[in-house]
């Protein structure tokens, strides 16, 4: 069905729509789809073929209707002189269309709901990822092999500012790339956990054909199983407030030596990381070494909000450059970056390291025309943690 | 009116028959407005102050329009987009196409039922004048620190609980405007059941007549369901209570699904008055009774009825289990079969009929031609799993705007164009009038249209930039936005153009119409039915 009916449709509305299309030439750098994506996963596929079939219903439904009212339209005018006839009643028609359209709808239902009870099952998984979400970002946890890793974005920010317009129109993967992908094993039933850390995010990839919205203080889980190797992008799908269009999801399938490989290297770079955040305490970190690792802990979690220039967004995002806060007492704004603001859209960030925390919170008191001058140590951080 | 009497001493309040009561005792200027308890003044009211939030609220998706029409961030910054979707549809909902269809019932009901007014006539006045308020608090949130409320209309916690000021200026807009919503509703329904003239019984009304009394319960019952949840919103924001945070033993889903109990009637509220009102100008222009009256009350008590059951549709990617998502599967697909039932009611009324097609009746077959694919479109997000697919893209968007739009506003429109000779005692301008119902019919679908495709291949709804593949389907919408936004000016001129004058309309404006309306002198006058008629 995938095969040959679904592109007939596809073909179909592909030319009922370019016919009435002429401004599209305009643009076309990427060519446009008019249909779902490929499917890569049995349940995108049956989720493909529901569709189509019951695209095939209604366009028979459309025809016959409306073939009845344009003959109406066209043969029992007035102005072809056609006499209005009075009858206003027949039982056993409106008995017909309720009926018939009653079956109709219970041979739609029947594929349906095998579809529905397959894509709950989330039963006997291979690997198991928790996804959480973040504003605004992905955050992802093999819970069996123990990686953790952020999924920023990764277009450049001048493409999306109009800056560098040329650059935009030759990145496919405009919003739909980021820093570290998930990675998974073809032919590997994987279960997907998804939970939030502030609002409800959801995450979806079409291609996969799942979608599952994140909630937080909530688990909730579903599956896919990729029978190709290949890179499949999706979005955030709930609103989840300022850049809720800009924390896109990319799931790398590779076979299943890759994916060991990855996994190996994936677990080394953890490992330094680990040293490098966490590892010697009792380390003395110079002013130099903290705000270079401040910066970027600030361009990954930060930014996005009080911006690069440190001057937010006014009447939504406070300024940290001049701040109150930020050159007040360091001591209340670490509580502030750890456990956030209630109520507001600061986030609590306890899930970063001493270290990070520290280095990203020296990095502000000493940037833009913040002059405090003061080092804030991982152990300042360890200290006020509850 | 005593008052009013003794302002106007030299009236003689007595006397007037059903014809002849062209003067009216009522203060001029201002006050008029301001005082008026006249079903058919405060029907002007609700249908001014409709066209204005209409004007608002489109300009609001014109500078969405505008941002989108190329990728990039060009004009608006991410945050201030979320504000302008958001209060899109917080305004054409609530601002817009609701007091539309009040200010319809005010003008038509007593009218069709051979009524003198409203049955409280004050409390008429009190709802329509709680409107302006609430929307001036709505358009106001955009000047207070962080803007208006940006989290959708949809308001889900816990989104909404991180909103600035302009998220409890909004809450107590809804606030308002529920109210009124519920004191119009009471009043509809209290006439409707106790005034009919003499001889009307409840299976000779109007289709329109019938289908708001549905829709009067629907709003009083689902109302308050709406106010219990923003006022939860309300507290959690600033009381300290924990309804929907997780970390305090609340529920974020739990808002979804409150909302939604109240947001699926909702939907059906702004469908079913036009429904009623495309049932009164099909047979009026077929010049043929409207077909299977009864089946088409029971269709339309169907619809109501089974609108209370399938709220979890729009919830079906929160992970419920599949038992619950099975049995609102099947709920959601029941409904195509009532809605079915009224559009091959109104195909058969049209069938061997005396066919013409002026303004109103354009509008009319317009609304079953585009109001059914919305319908379509319905059954495919009916099916959990594709509707799994396409939950919060532009498939969804195209899908409601082919309901509300190609819908409700068609079914405004063809109204209006039908009832105005009453209203004003003018016809309004045909050519022109055709003009405007092709130019939104056109425009109207290049715009929505495009979408189903930008949707299906995967663009999420409520995002200021997107992915280079949807280039094109957007360039289109927005062009097709800004040529149906202007159409709506044309509109105007019509009908400012139909109440300064033109050619005198006659008591019965069109051949084919049937009803009390018709029998009163256009324009009706201040009174009408003070002395019942008496209903074969």
């Amino acid at each position: 069905m995938t095969g040959k009916s679904g592109s007939t449709f596809a073909a179909v509305a592909a030319l009922a729509a370019s016919a009435a299309l002429p401004i599209a030439a305009l643009a076309a750098e990427i060519p446009s789809q008019y249909n779902l994506q490929p499917p890569q996963t049995t349940i995108a596929e049956q989720i493909y073929d529901l569709h189509t079939l019951i695209m095939w219903i209604i366009v028979g439904i459309f025809v016959l209707v409306f073939g009845v009212m344009a003959i109406a339209i066209v043969k029992h005018r007035k102005s072809v002189g056609h006499q209005a006839e009075q009858f206003h009643e027949n039982t056993t028609v409106e008995i017909i269309w309720t009926v018939v359209p009653f079956i109709i709808l219970i041979g739609m239902a029947y594929p349906a709901t095998k579809t529905v009870v397959a894509m709950k099952d989330t039963s006997n998984p291979d690997i198991t990822i928790k996804a959480t979400g973040y504003q605004w970002k992905w955050g992802y946890d093999y819970l069996q092999e123990g990686i953790s890793f952020y999924s920023n974005l990764s277009t450049p920010r001048d493409q999306i500012d109009g800056h560098n317009n040329e650059a935009r129109k030759n990145n496919a993967a405009y919003l739909l790339e980021v820093d570290n992908p998930v990675v998974v094993p073809v032919g590997k039933k994987v279960r997907i956990i998804t939970t939030a850390n502030d609002v409800i995010h959801a995450w979806w990839v079409p291609a996969l054909g799942i979608k599952q919205d994140a909630i937080p203080g909530f688990v909730r889980d579903t599956w896919f199983t990729a029978d190709r190797p290949g890179t499949y992008r999706g979005q955030c799908a709930e609103l989840c407030g300022k850049d809720h269009g800009f924390m896109p999801i990319v799931v790398e399938v590779v076979e299943q030596e890759k994916y060991a490989q990855w996994v190996a290297s994936a677990k080394q770079k953890m490992a330094a990381a680990t040293v490098a955040t966490t590892a010697d305490p009792a380390k003395k970190w110079t002013v130099e070494e903290l705000h270079g690792q401040g910066a970027k802990v600030f361009a990954a979690n930060c930014q996005a909000c009080h911006q690069a220039t440190g001057m937010g967004v006014p009447g939504t995002f406070p300024a940290l450059a001049g701040s109150k806060v930020v050159n007040g007492p360091e001591e209340e704004q670490i509580k502030i970056v750890l456990n956030g603001r209630p109520g507001t859209a600061m986030a609590p960030f306890k899930h970063l390291s001493d270290v990070e925390i520290a280095s990203v919170v020296t990095y502000t008191r000493n940037n833009w025309t913040n002059k405090t001058g003061d080092t804030t140590t991982p152990d300042e951080v360890k200290a006020l943690r509850k | 009116m005593q008052a009013h009497d003794h302002a106007h001493g030299h009236h003689d309040a007595h006397g007037h028959g059903e014809h002849g009561d062209t003067h009216a005792h009522h203060p001029t200027g201002i006050m008029r407005w301001v005082t008026t308890t006249n079903h058919k003044d405060i029907g002007t009211l609700y249908l001014w102050f409709s066209f204005t939030m209409f004007i608002v609220g489109g300009i609001l998706a014109l500078l969405l329009r505008a941002e989108l029409f190329q990728p990039g961030l060009q004009l608006w910054e991410p945050h201030f987009f979320n504000q302008l979707t958001t209060m899109h549809g917080l305004i054409m909902v609530f601002g817009a196409i609701m007091p539309a269809f009040v200010g319809f019932a005010n003008w038509q009901v007593p009218l069709m039922i051979g009524a003198p007014d409203m049955a409280f006539a004050r409390m008429n006045n009190w709802s329509f004048w709680l409107l302006p308020p609430a929307a001036i608090l709505l358009v106001t949130s955009f000047f207070v620190p962080g803007g208006a409320t940006a989290a959708g209309w949809t308001l889900y916690a816990p989104l909404s609980t991180q909103m600035g000021p302009g998220m409890d200026l909004a809450i107590f807009a809804l606030h308002i405007m529920g109210a009124s919503s519920i004191m119009g509703s009471i009043n509809i329904a209290t006439t409707i059941l106790n005034m009919r003239a003499p001889g009307m019984t409840l299976m000779k009304m109007p289709l329109f007549v019938w289908t708001w009394l549905i829709t009067a319960y629907l709003l009083i019952a689902v109302m308050p369901v709406l106010a219990g949840a923003i006022t939860m919103v309300l507290t959690d924001r600033h009381f300290g209570t924990n309804f929907f945070n997780a970390a305090g033993g609340g529920d974020p889903v739990m808002f979804q699904h409150i909302f939604w109990f109240f947001g699926h009637p909702e939907v059906y509220i702004m469908i079913l008055p036009a429904f009623g009102i495309v049932s009164q100008i099909v047979p009026a222009f077929a010049r043929k009774p409207l077909f299977g009256y009864s089946s088409m009350v029971y269709a339309t008590s169907s619809i109501a009825i089974l609108s209370f059951i399938v709220w979890a549709h729009h919830m079906f990617t929160v992970g419920m289990s599949a038992a619950a998502q099975l049995f609102f599967m099947y709920a959601t697909m029941l409904i195509a079969v009532p809605t079915g039932v009224k559009v091959f009611n109104w195909i058969a009324t049209m069938w061997k009929g005396s066919l013409t097609f002026e303004t109103p009746m354009l509008f009319a077959v317009g609304f079953i031609f585009v109001f059914s694919m919305g319908g379509f479109t319905g059954l495919v997000l009916a099916i959990t799993p594709i509707d799994i697919q396409v939950q919060d893209t532009y498939y969804v968007v195209a899908h409601f705007h082919y309901v509300l739009v190609a819908g409700s506003l068609f079914a405004i429109f063809g109204g209006v164009y039908y009832w105005i000779p009453k209203w004003t005692g003018h016809m309004y301008n045909e050519q022109l009038g055709k003009w405007h119902f092709w130019l939104t019919m056109i425009f109207f679908n290049v715009t929505f249209f495009p979408m189903h495709f930008s949707g299906l291949a995967g663009m999420p709804r409520r995002i200021p930039d997107y992915a280079l593949q949807f280039t094109d389907f957007n360039m289109i919408s927005s062009v097709g936005a800004f040529g149906f936004g202007l159409s709506q000016l044309l509109f105007l001129y019509i009908v400012v153009n139909c109440i300064r004058g033109g050619a005198k309309a006659a008591d019965k404006s069109w051949e084919g119409a049937e009803g009390l309306e018709w029998t009163v002198p256009s324009p009706a006058p201040y009174h009408t039915f003070e002395t019942p008629p008496l209903v074969k």
